[in-house]
């Protein structure tokens, strides 16, 4: 099977620093990768690096293409990347306001990436805007609410809607369920692992909460200092952590 | 006698050979907001100092000037540019649209058909059509680079959503030649229309520091939905003092009692049917000089 995104020796420094460095992994149709480790341990770094949103310093980024196959991101056009970015991927924000027009109703917020490929109808636009606050739950009644009248975790599936409405292949996620009270994640959690499923989703997701990648991922990599130190399962890396930074990460989060 | 303290039409030379460098790609690519370094004018932004810079730029001394504000000629803002052109300038001026080779204009179109000899120069207050939703500038520019205009539905898609029509009556979006995006200023979207035009339209925005254009003949289409189509709609009445039917009109205050009536915003193309001998059911009724509010 040819791998959805495939990345090879991925690195980024920021002047001396270094972000990320030499990363290189495969992610099959359908598969979701959490990415763990500690703050400052590059997560958010390479995670911007893979969607376009960071220029990497070296490295190829292949993503399998609806049209040609597989071709290296880093080296498509700025158009090419940014249609992709509204059309086969998707990015959530672990802030709303970073993934949401707050002055702009929740239909709108739905709307827009239809309407950015071409949607000039107002009735089927709303429609489908509609049936996707219906799948994560929010109210068809607050379709024309801004998302500043909405409650944390609400914003965040809204943000969620918005971008799978496109029917995009590849979700990129950081930190969803950061900053949500706990029982409130929990729903979130549910809810993103009935839409993977269903839409046959793949997705890579940023996360220091163990809690998430053991619900979600199937795979895992440990990130530390830039570098992946160990990668596999999700249960095997959590249950029979091999190197002693993950031992100790993974008997952290059991003492909490 | 021009005074002899200022330069023809106010502007340096080498000024104004960088505002025509602009207004000249601004027409090479139409549509497209060209940059250029506006100058402090004897006027405060937002009484035209980008439409004043363009005209400064355009005329010559056989130019004959009109200058109109929401239509009419003698309002205060019109009639000091005016003023300031017959004396920086000492070009002739007139309010008859026919008449005049430049016109400068503040929200409105005449609405007798202009020509090719004829020059339309808007002022514009806010160039960009996309930043009521998109505040970086970065932003637009890209979008517009990329024709990444899905943006500009969402703002009509939230007008449908909220009034159940594209509530948008002023600086209605167009799409120009197939290509840019832009705004046409706050002229009522009942004259979009005309922006079709034989006359060459030129658009100036001081403080914003941008110029663009509309070549004659350009195809100039406003942004709609399928289902929701523009609608360049007007006030179900005819002119109370020339009964035309298929002009633009305000709404006037003709007393303290709460009469009003409804007359041409183009006073100039009202003035010139009544000489025809057109009435109104008004025709005889003077308006008091009150402010008027313009109406859709
Ligand atoms: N814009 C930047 N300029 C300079 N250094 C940066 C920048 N962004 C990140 N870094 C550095 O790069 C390294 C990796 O940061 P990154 O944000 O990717 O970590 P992270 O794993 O996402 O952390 P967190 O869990 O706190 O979000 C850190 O040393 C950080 O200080
Ligand atoms: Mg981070
Ligand atoms: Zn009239």
């Amino acid at each position: 099977m040819t791998p959805l995104l495939n990345v090879r020796d991925l690195t980024k420094a920021y002047g001396g620093r270094i972000g990320c460095a030499d990363v290189s992994f495969s992610l099959y149709p359908g598969e979701v990768l959490g990415i763990v480790g500690e703050s400052g341990s590059g997560k958010s770094t390479l995670l911007n690096c893979l969607a376009g949103h960071l220029p990497p310093d070296t490295g190829e980024v292949i993503f399998d293409t609806r049209a040609d196959g597989p071709r290296d991101v880093l080296q498509m056009s700025e158009p090419e990347r940014r249609m992709l970015g509204r059309t086969d991927w998707a990015f959530v924000h672990q802030n709303p306001r970073d993934g949401l027009r707050m002055r702009v109703s929740a239909g709108g917020n739905v709307g827009e990436r239809l309407m950015a490929v071409g949607a000039r109808h107002y009735g089927e636009i709303r429609e489908q805007a509609l049936d996707w606050l219906d799948r994560v739950e929010i109210a068809g009644e607050r379709v024309d609410d801004r998302p500043a009248a909405f409650s944390g975790g609400m914003q965040q599936r809204l943000q969620i809607a918005r971008n799978l409405v496109t029917g995009p292949r590849l979700i990129f996620m950081d930190e969803p369920t950061g900053g949500l009270d706990v029982s409130v994640q929990a729903r979130l959690l549910d809810l993103l692992r009935g839409l993977v499923r269903q839409m046959g989703l793949s997705a890579i997701v940023v996360t220091h909460d163990l809690a998430v990648v053991r619900l979600l991922a199937d795979r895992l990599m440990v990130m530390k200092d830039g570098h992946v130190i160990e990668t596999g399962l999700t249960d095997q890396v959590l249950d029979d952590p091999q190197a002693p930074y993950t031992q100790l990460l993974v008997s952290s989060v059991l003492q909490v | 006698m021009t005074d002899q303290a200022y330069n023809f039409a106010y502007l340096d030379e080498q000024t104004k050979r960088m505002i025509r460098r602009a207004i000249l790609k601004g027409v090479a690519v139409p549509g497209y907001q060209v940059p250029f370094a506006s100058r402090e004018m004897p006027m405060p932004y937002g009484w035209g100092t980008g439409g004043v810079q363009v005209s400064a730029a355009c005329l010559t001394p056989d130019d004959t000037l009109k200058v109109i504000d929401q239509g009419a000629d003698d309002t205060t803002n019109a009639v000091s540019i005016r003023k300031f052109f017959e004396k920086t300038a000492e070009v002739a001026v007139t309010e008859k649209t026919s008449e005049a080779s430049v016109i400068q204009t503040r929200h409105r179109i005449p609405e007798e058909p202009l020509t090719e000899d004829q020059i339309l120069v808007y002022q514009v207050p806010i160039p960009e059509p996309l930043r009521f939703l998109e505040p970086s500038e970065v932003e637009t520019r890209k979008m517009h680079s990329l024709e990444e205009y899905g943006l500009m539905y969402v703002k009509l898609y939230e007008d449908i959503s909220r009034h159940g029509e594209i509530a948008t009556a002023y600086a209605y979006p167009v799409k120009v030649e197939d290509r840019y995006v832009m705004d046409p200023s706050p002229i009522p979207k009942f004259d979009n229309p005309k922006m079709e035009s034989a006359a060459l339209q030129l658009f100036g925005a001081g403080r914003e520091q941008r110029i663009y254009a509309v070549p004659p003949y350009t195809k100039v289409v406003s942004l709609d939905f399928e289902d929701h189509p523009f609608d360049p709609s007007k006030a179900p009445h005819p002119c109370a003092l020339c009964g035309a039917e298929d002009s633009y009109l305000d709404e006037v205050i003709t007393d303290d009692r709460g009469g009003r009536m409804f007359v041409c915003s183009d006073t100039d193309f009202c003035a010139g049917r009544r000489a025809a001998g057109f009435t109104g059911e008004m025709t005889n009724t003077r308006p008091a000089p009150v402010d008027t509010e313009a109406m859709a």
